[in-house]
C-alpha cells in the first residue's frame, strides 16, 4: 500500500507525485467495460473526425479518475477525498501522455475535519493543463489518529 | 440532447422540453446491487496497467483502513450495464454520418461532493435534473452548455453524492 501521511506531514506549496499514462484503446477500451461507454466518438476514428477532432478520442471520466488515483496514491488509502472539481478544457486524443499534478493551496484545521484544498490539473505532453479544477481532502492527524 | 430545427442558420439549441424540465427532478435510477467483482474491475481499468490498490479488492486489507472492509473508489459508476427498456440515449456523432447542429457533445466537467463511501452490496439510487445552461457562439460556433444536477443515496438512504456536471452541445 501507498504510506499513509498525516495532516502534520503536508505543508501548504507541497505537490504530490503526478499519476502517468500513456493512453490509447487499451486504456479506453478497459474504461469503457467498466464504465458501459461504448460510444463511436471514443472508438471510432471516423466518428471523432466527424465531431471535428483528429480522430477518436478518450473519455473525459477517465482523466477524472486518474485524478482520484493521484490523490490516493499521494496520501494513502486512509485519505477521505471530500469533494473533486475539474472542468475539461481539452480533447484526450490517443498517445497522449497524461500526467496529473496536485499543489496544497490551503490548509485547514476545523470542526469538519484537518483539511487540505488542492489545485488539481491533467496536463498532456504539450504542456496543454487539460483538466483544471479542485479538490477538498480530509488526513488523519497525529494528534487524534483519524481523519475528518 | 438539444435538437437542431434548422441549419447553422439557427438562433438557439435551447428547446422547448429543456425550458419545462427545467429544476424538475426526474424519476429515480436504481444500480444493480454492487458486488465486490464490479469494484475489482473498476479498479483494474482505471490503474490499467498498475495493479490497483488493495482497498479495492483485498478483503483482508481493507479491514486495516479507516474504512473497515473493501469500498468503491469515489469515482465508480455504479450504473453500467442495465438493462434497457428504452434505447440509450443519444450520445454524439456515428460513423458515416455528418452531425447535425446541436447533436455534437462533449464532456465539459463536473464537480462532485462526496458523503458515504460504496460498498460490496450497496444498491445506489439516482436522481437528476437540469440546473440551468447557457449558450454562446464560440470556435465549434454556437454552444450550449447544459448544467444538470445528479443526487445518489444507497438503499438505507443514505447520501452518497451530488454532482454538478456540464455537457457540450454544438
Amino acid at each position: 500500500m501507498t504510506q499513509q501521511l498525516f495532516f502534520e506531514d503536508i505543508e501548504v506549496g507541497a505537490e504530490g507525485p503526478p499519476f502517468v499514462r500513456k493512453t490509447d484503446v487499451m486504456n479506453w477500451n478497459r474504461y469503457a467495460a467498466v464504465n458501459d461507454e461504448f460510444i463511436y466518438i471514443h472508438m471510432d476514428d471516423d466518428a471523432g473526425k466527424a465531431a471535428g477532432q483528429p480522430g477518436a478520442f478518450g473519455m473525459g471520466n477517465l482523466r477524472w479518475s486518474y485524478v482520484f488515483n493521484a490523490i490516493r496514491g499521494w496520501f494513502g488509502d486512509d485519505v477521505e477525498i471530500r469533494e473533486v472539481g475539474l472542468q475539461f478544457r481539452a480533447i484526450n486524443n490517443k498517445n497522449d501522455v497524461l500526467s496529473t499534478y496536485l499543489r496544497v493551496v490551503e490548509k485547514v484545521r476545523e470542526s469538519r475535519g484537518n483539511l487540505l484544498r488542492l489545485e488539481v490539473n491533467v496536463i498532456n505532453q504539450n504542456g496543454e493543463r487539460t483538466a483544471p479544477g479542485h479538490a477538498l481532502v480530509a488526513l488523519p492527524s497525529k494528534e487524534d489518529g483519524a481523519a475528518g | 440532447m438539444p435538437v437542431a430545427t434548422e441549419d447553422e442558420a439557427m438562433e438557439t439549441l435551447v428547446t422547448p422540453q429543456m425550458v419545462t424540465s427545467k429544476g424538475v427532478w426526474g424519476p429515480e435510477t436504481v444500480s444493480h446491487p454492487v458486488s465486490l467483482s464490479d469494484i475489482r474491475k473498476w479498479a483494474i481499468a482505471v490503474y490499467w496497467p498498475e495493479t490497483p490498490s488493495r482497498l479495492f479488492w483485498d478483503e483482508e486489507y481493507a479491514r486495516t483502513t479507516r474504512w473497515g472492509g473493501v469500498v468503491a473508489p469515489e469515482d465508480f459508476n455504479p450504473f453500467g450495464w442495465p438493462i434497457r427498456t428504452t434505447p440509450a440515449p443519444f450520445a454524439g456523432g456515428l460513423p458515416g454520418k455528418a452531425p447535425q447542429k446541436g447533436e455534437n457533445v462533449l464532456n465539459g466537467g463536473q464537480v462532485d461532493t462526496f458523503f458515504t463511501r460504496i460498498r460490496p452490496g450497496d444498491v445506489i439510487t439516482e436522481r437528476t435534473r437540469l440546473a440551468d445552461w447557457e449558450e454562446r457562439t464560440g470556435r465549434l460556433g454556437l454552444t450550449l452548455f447544459l448544467r444538470h444536477e445528479a443526487e445518489w443515496h444507497n438503499q438505507v438512504r443514505e447520501l452518497v453524492k451530488r454532482r454538478l456536471a456540464t455537457s457540450i452541445w454544438y
